[in-house]
């Protein structure tokens, strides 16, 4: 957060630099199924985001004394491509990385009946391609659409967002100037059909008024987003659907989530 | 590249197809998958492509950044390749540094590059001894489903010919395209049964004896090779194979413009 800095990012009529409202959300598109080695995969853009994100398992877990004998293990792992931000990054983890993919697996162990599969490993691999502010929510986003890709039973779909305060005002879905330069960043991921809180974060300043405020958006806004995932999938199971009637050998998998 | 574990009905599948001269997705012995580039996918990079061949799928970068020229090249531009397996793309990668597969993978590509001068390195000289653009050429396997050579080169060829030198921003006046003299393709073949087929699939590259790659470039002559795997090649089949990469490089550097 780059404080109070005289940084004008919303004009008088309360419109943000990019021409959003300040509750309004960034372009989003969502593919699922986008990958032929994957058991499942999603494609997300957010803005100038774009991210993938691919699962592979339930399989053997490595290394062996990660094994739960009671339940699968989540382990996702965030990167961000060298070229995705302006600076070149180098490649492999960082501290920044390791911490926001501890982060999502543990939103992610909660909504996967992980009791389904003893033993296992469900791991799930989320590559930023193209950074600008908000990745570790689009990676969120990407990732629960393509752990349902996979066919992996799941309590419900996962949406993701991030809401800040800029000029003194809440707003909606950081970009990168308002990342950059705003007071406050709070991104959120929650259980749609149940309103619990899956990841949360937040730095800079907030009252309890801008809080509540900002919450109030950020939930609107991932339900907003959860229906643009559950639409990738229905138009990737519509196609596998006509796919596997013309050939008639692929099952049609189910989609675990409320249609 | 993957662990080679196939089963045995699958490696006899492949071979008896192979010995009626036949392949498993039905192409001939000679006959590329589709070639799909994208250019300019990646906003923050300065050159960027994402290239598939049949199922495996690439995404390349090219970053650039002002820099020392090493001490025996004063007055050339720096050019550094690096190619992630990430877990992504395959069961089989496994996250952690540069395992001995993508360093070859990296450096095969490199040299085609290199060797071929397709990067004016010496325009890329801002100061002699001083001053000189440094190109990451970042590749990033997303998809594998075999010759990853052929898709990782095109990547980096096509990403290159995109690139935009940042001379803007970092005060060297205005931005140019990158100086280019000429556009190197790599093509791979693999021997197995005696057979010679290019642009092998993860199948037939798990049961091959032998793997060659040639890099030629606009003139059709030859500025890398690599021969890879534990078999052996006759010199007629090297031969043929590097007559085929001459030829099917020129169709596919029509496909790269």
């Amino acid at each position: 957060m780059g404080g109070n800095s005289d940084m004008k990012l919303i004009d008088e009529n309360g419109i943000r630099i990019d021409g959003r409202k300040v509750d309004e959300l960034r372009p989003i598109k969502i593919e699922a199924g986008v990958l032929k080695s994957a058991d499942g995969s999603a494609y997300v853009e957010i803005g100038k985001n774009k991210v993938l994100a691919a699962v592979y398992g339930p399989r053997e877990c490595h290394p062996r004394h990660m094994q739960n004998p009671a339940k699968a293990i989540v382990q996702c792992k965030y990167n961000m491509i060298s070229f995705s931000v302006s600076d070149r990054k180098r490649p492999g983890p960082d501290r920044r990385s390791v911490e926001i993919s501890k982060l999502i697996s543990e939103a992610m162990e909660y909504v996967v009946f992980t009791e389904n599969y003893p033993r296992t490993s469900i791991d799930v691999y989320i590559e930023v391609l193209q950074a600008n502010a908000g990745t570790r929510c689009a990676g969120l986003t990407a990732a629960a659409v393509a752990l349902a890709d996979a066919g992996i039973p799941m309590r419900d779909m996962v949406p993701a967002v991030a809401v800040g305060k800029v000029n003194d005002q809440v707003v909606l879905d950081l970009n990168k100037e308002e990342d950059n330069y705003g007071q406050a960043d709070l991104p959120i991921a929650m259980i749609p059909r149940t309103g619990e809180i899956l990841l949360m974060q937040m730095d800079g300043h907030l009252t309890q008024a801008e809080f509540d405020k900002g919450m109030e958006m950020g939930v609107k806004a991932c339900m907003e987003i959860y229906e643009l995932q559950k639409d990738a999938l229905r138009r990737r199971y519509a196609i596998a659907n006509a796919e596997s009637d013309e050939e008639s050998k692929d099952e049609p998998q189910q989609i675990n989530e409320e249609a | 590249m993957a662990r080679s574990i196939v089963s045995e009905i699958k490696r006899d599948h492949i071979h008896k197809l192979i010995a009626d001269g036949h392949r498993v997705d039905g192409r001939a012995w000679d006959e590329l998958r589709q070639i799909q580039i994208q250019t300019n996918v990646v906003e923050t990079a300065e050159g960027s492509s994402r290239v598939k061949i049949g199922n495996t799928e690439v995404i390349v970068g090219v970053k650039m950044t002002v820099g020392e020229p090493f001490a025996d090249t004063p007055d050339r531009g720096v050019l550094s390749t690096n190619a992630e397996l990430i877990p992504m793309a395959s069961p089989s990668f496994e996250s952690g540094p540069p395992d001995e597969n993508s360093i070859e993978l990296a450096r095969v590509v490199d040299r085609g590059i290199r060797e071929s001068h397709m990067i004016d390195l010496e325009k890329l000289c801002i100061e002699p001894g001083k001053k000189v653009w440094i190109n990451f050429v970042d590749i990033y396997v997303l998809d594998f489903d075999g010759n990853l050579f052929d898709a990782c080169s095109l990547g980096a060829v096509a990403a290159i010919k995109s690139a935009i030198v940042p001379a803007k921003a970092n005060g060297l006046g205005e931005d140019y395209p990158m100086p280019i003299t000429c556009v190197p393709v790599s093509i791979t073949a693999v021997q197995i049964e005696n057979s010679i087929l290019v642009d092998p699939s993860l199948d037939e590259e798990k049961v091959a004896a032998a793997r060659l790659t040639v890099t030629t470039d606009n003139n059709g002559d030859l500025r890398a090779m690599q021969k890879g795997l534990s078999g052996a090649l006759t010199l007629d089949q090297v031969r043929t194979m590097i007559e085929t990469s001459r030829r099917l490089g020129a169709e596919v550097r029509k496909i790269i413009g």
